[in-house]
């Protein structure tokens, strides 16, 4: 038989790509990390530093790119939260997502959820980046894998892809 | 990007830049890497460590523990039911520490709890009463060698000494140059930390663990004798892997978790923080290395001398392959006649170390390749003349007596990077990022030098010292589909796209469907030592060349045709006898058919007591030249671009070989210039990403590379593996452009701000 600690007692509301999702018997301290993967089974974002190092956990936050580790989910009640799941349609791949594939962005995969909305938050708000801006815009998220020189080439991939009319 | 190789292969097939078959998943967030599991009635675990890193475990008191809710199980050493040690080479490291015996790192396991959540768990952890009486730590390796350091562990604290004495030891050069380097200890580092999931069956006399790993057969082994369990009662399931880079080859939380979950007969899932990460895994090993060279007038190498130490801390890990790996490459991708090498790898209370990315050649090359620019000064040659003035050749004996039979291109290595344009001055008015230090403008741009450097090494290839090195894979034709299974650890690197490729070429399909990666088949061996292209490849390779053979035998029978005139071409079975065609994939619905393969690489030796035989089993090789911009007075260095010629054999997907080295780049970066675990009186100070500094967007060179392409022939793909050169001699190189730009000796990596301007 489970005990169940007296600590997990709080319920909340979080709206999350889109939908109100219940959180119940919930501990307060959990990070808004912590509820979307283990409370809401959405596990994209991922948990590498728990100090907001990495980037691995980045997600929209009211349209601000966040790291979910740092963020306490019950303080997130009033905002709107966009995961990686939300993006692509209908399972088809966003314009990042192909890029990031095409142009050797993943190898082990795990920093990518990360990179991916982080991307999709700097072309949003800056559709023709230069290099130097790209690189600033994304140094909060750590890859140990590629070295980040093929996801350089994806994301001006994307850049040019818009510009010429390409699907966003 | 320059690439060597053409790309007008088949979409798919070897040699194209076939997509991963995880890539969607990956990109979308849906793959599932080991932290992602999840099991219903499931528990957490977590690990109670040591604070100190030498000291006797005097009693340990749970009773408070038991009183938080939701604590569920509680395990020490003595719920270990089989062997109380584990490890790699020596079985030295205890599952937990045992009351009464001692702690020999701080971070050792003392215990573990399972509660129905982590933060119970950490609760639990805080409330555990562990009285320890403190010794005396032992952090200096010299002290083991000259025995005032009392043993710290009943097998003492050698893990191996081993000369190399080769050819005349008395000979003087006319040229002599010397110096003693250090590199520091470096973390791999991957993202995705140690997690798994364990699942007992429902008799407890068995137990699934689904893990990140480098090898499941070799933590099948160990996990199965620390349980007491047969083997086939130990199932592992590769669950996703978010990086290895060698941190993964040593059991960590495997027993822990499966312990408990045997223990609570319900599903648990262990999953470390960064900080515990820090203490869970191997690091790679701290070294002190002195050498001379001797050399002739004209700067030919005579003759190296060389004593290399290695702080292999608590337990021995790889410690002694590590050794091996580093004596045996002493001497650098460079004709050498005559050898004094002397090596030691011990044992302190400093965290273990095993592999990384390297393995032992990293710190070797440090060495070599800084004596190679003493070298160089010495002649007046140039960094280039003096290593093409040395450079090995195929045929060359090493240092070790064996013979260099591998292709071994290593003039043109440097040849070709020498002919990559350098860039272009930094301007006057360079964007703020470009400049050292990077924005806030700190340094100024009229300050700045910029220096040039080179690296030169060579790699060796797959396990060495006559160990049974071997892969398997099973492919088969079933319901009208191809399959292929293996137990290779895919952990980034992208072997499940190459077997995919690999079965895609043979074959003449383009559907190729992978197996769950597990225990269910023979062992892959390690994903490490830049073997599995060759190791896994083979095997793959020669089981699908199994089915193929059958397949032909059965169509040529069937159908009454000659079977020595049937090929495999493209996606078609081609009759050269009478030209006609059937594409594969028509008729392979009519067949059952299925082979299991083992591939071996030739046997190898261990090395005798003067440090000769054939050791190694094939080598690569690879030319890095660094450029960086150094800010003198405030010790700030961007490494602008780092230029690279690389022997990969044969390239099989181009952009994935892109991505190793350009990645591997990265990680020899981060040792030249920001990466290291700092540990004093055996204590890690920088346990956590905000201390221990890791290369990020803007801390990348351009990359400009040349893939040299002259196929191994004893690989059987014609490749090499392309995973741990990169980071080799980008290490030296960077260290060489930053004495380049500011003339100082700087002997030690990481080259810190106040190495360059106090």
């Amino acid at each position: 038989m489970t005990r169940h600690s007296d600590s997990a007692n709080e319920s909340y509301r979080l709206n999350v790509n889109g939908s109100d999702r219940e959180v119940t018997d919930a501990w307060v301290g959990e990070s808004l990390l912590y509820v979307l993967r283990e409370r809401l089974g959405l596990p994209g974002a991922k948990g590498a530093c728990e100090q907001g190092e990495c980037g691995s956990c980045t997600v929209i936050m009211d349209d601000r790119a966040v790291c979910s580790c740092l963020v306490l989910a019950a303080s997130a009640t009033e905002s709107r939260i966009l995961t990686v799941e939300s993006l692509g349609d209908d399972g088809r791949l966003s314009d990042v997502q192909q890029a990031f594939l095409d142009a050797g962005g993943v190898q082990c995969g795990f920093c990518t959820p990360g990179f991916i909305v982080a991307v999709h938050h700097l072309l949003d708000r800056n559709p023709q980046p230069d290099d130097e801006e790209i690189k600033e815009a994304l140094s909060g998220n750590i890859c140990r894998c590629t070295g980040y020189g093929r996801i350089l080439e994806a994301v001006k991939v994307v850049a040019r892809g818009r510009t010429h009319g390409g699907a966003a | 990007m320059i690439l060597a190789t053409g790309l007008d292969t088949r979409y798919g097939a070897l040699g194209s830049n076939a997509s991963r078959p995880d890539g969607a998943a990956k990109v979308q967030g849906g793959f599932a890497f080991s932290s992602d599991m999840w099991a219903e009635n499931m528990l957490w675990g977590a690990t109670l460590r040591s604070p100190h890193p030498h000291a006797r475990l005097v009693d340990i008191d749970v009773s408070d523990a038991w009183k938080i809710t939701g604590v569920e199980c509680i395990v020490t050493a003595d719920d270990v039911p089989g062997e109380p040690n584990y490890g790699l080479i020596m079985q030295d490291q205890p599952v937990f520490a045992r009351v009464g015996d001692v702690v020999r790192y701080l971070g050792e396991p003392i215990l573990a709890v399972a509660a129905d959540h982590p933060e119970t768990c950490r609760r639990a952890l805080a409330a555990v009463k562990v009285t320890y009486e403190i010794l005396e730590p032992v952090t200096d390796a010299e002290r083991c060698i000259d025995g005032s350091a009392p043993p710290i562990h009943p097998l003492g604290n050698v893990f191996r000494h081993q000369r190399i004495l080769t050819g005349d030891q008395t000979i003087v050069g006319e040229i002599q140059v010397e110096g003693t380097y250090e590199i520091g200890m470096q973390d791999q580092a991957f993202l995705g930390l140690e997690a798994a999931l364990a699942v007992p069956d429902s008799g407890g006399d068995g137990v699934e663990l689904y893990i990140a790993t480098q090898w499941l057969h070799e933590d099948r082994k160990q996990i199965a004798a620390c349980l007491a369990m047969p083997e086939d009662k130990v199932r592992l399931v590769l669950g996703g892997v978010g990086g290895a880079f060698g941190a993964r080859e040593d059991i960590s939380l495997q027993v822990h978790t499966c312990l408990l979950a045997l223990r609570t007969g319900r599903p648990v899932r262990i999953a470390y923080s960064r900080e515990e990460s820090f203490y869970g895994h191997v690091h790679r090993h701290p070294a002190t290395i002195w050498m001379r060279h001797h050399a002739d007038a004209s700067g030919r190498i005579l003759r190296i001398e060389s004593r290399m130490v290695f702080d292999g801390g608590a337990y021995c890990s790889t410690s002694p392959a590590v050794l091996i790996n580093a004596i045996t490459h002493a001497q650098g991708p460079y004709k050498c006649d005559n050898a004094t090498v002397d090596g030691w790898a011990l044992r302190t209370n400093n965290p273990p170390c095993g592999a990384m990315r390297g393995f032992g050649v990293v710190q070797a090359c440090f060495a070599h390749e800084s004596q190679m620019d003493k070298l160089a000064a010495a002649t007046g040659l140039s960094p280039v003349e003096i290593r093409l003035r040395n450079a090995m050749e195929t045929g060359d004996r090493l240092i070790t007596g064996q013979i260099m039979d591998s292709v071994a291109p290593v003039a043109r290595c440097i040849t070709e990077t020498d002919r990559i344009p350098l860039p272009a001055p930094l301007p006057e008015n360079a964007h703020e990022l470009l400049i050292p230090g990077g924005t806030g403008l700190t340094a100024l741009p009229s300050n700045i030098r910029r220096g040039i450097g080179w690296g030169v090494s060579i790699k060796n290839l797959m396990y060495s010292e006559g160990f049974d090195d071997f892969s398997t894979a099973r492919c088969r034709i079933a319901d009208g589909a191809v399959h292929v299974k293996f137990a290779t650890a895919e952990v980034g690197q992208g072997f499940v796209m190459l077997a995919q490729q690999i079965a895609r070429t043979v074959l003449g399909v383009d559907d190729v469907f992978l197996d769950p990666i597990d225990t269910q088949v023979g062992s892959a061996g390690s994903t490490s030592a830049s073997r599995q292209t060759w190791m896994s490849g083979g095997a793959v390779d020669a089981a699908c060349r199994a089915v193929r053979d059958e397949l032909l035998d059965r169509v040529a029978a069937d159908r009454g045709l000659v079977r020595a005139e049937l090929r495999v071409e493209g996606t078609n079975i081609v009759d050269s006898l009478t030209g006609t065609t059937i594409a594969v994939g028509e008729v392979i619905g009519e067949y059952d058919i299925d082979h299991t393969v083992e591939y071996r690489h030739p046997a190898t030796e261990d090395l005798d007591e003067d440090g000769h035989g054939n050791c190694h089993v094939a080598f690569a090789f690879v030319a890095h030249r660094a450029v960086v911009d150094v800010d003198p007075d405030l010790g700030l260095v961007k490494v602008v671009q780092i230029a690279t010629a690389q022997d990969v054999g044969r390239v099989l997907n181009p952009l994935s070989v892109q991505g190793q080295v350009e990645g591997g780049i990265a990680q020899g970066l981060g040792l030249a210039v920001m990466e290291e675990i700092i540990v004093t009186d055996g204590k890690v100070r920088n346990p956590s990403f905000t201390d221990y500094l890791l290369p990020t967007f803007l801390d990348a060179p351009t990359v400009d590379m040349i893939l040299i392409e002259e196929h191994e022939p004893k690989s059987p793909l014609g490749a090499k593996g392309v995973g741990e050169p990169p980071c080799v001699s980008v290490t030296p190189a960077i260290a060489n452009a930053i004495r380049d730009a500011v003339g100082r000796e700087l002997p030690r990596v990481p080259i810190r701000p106040y190495d360059i301007c106090i």
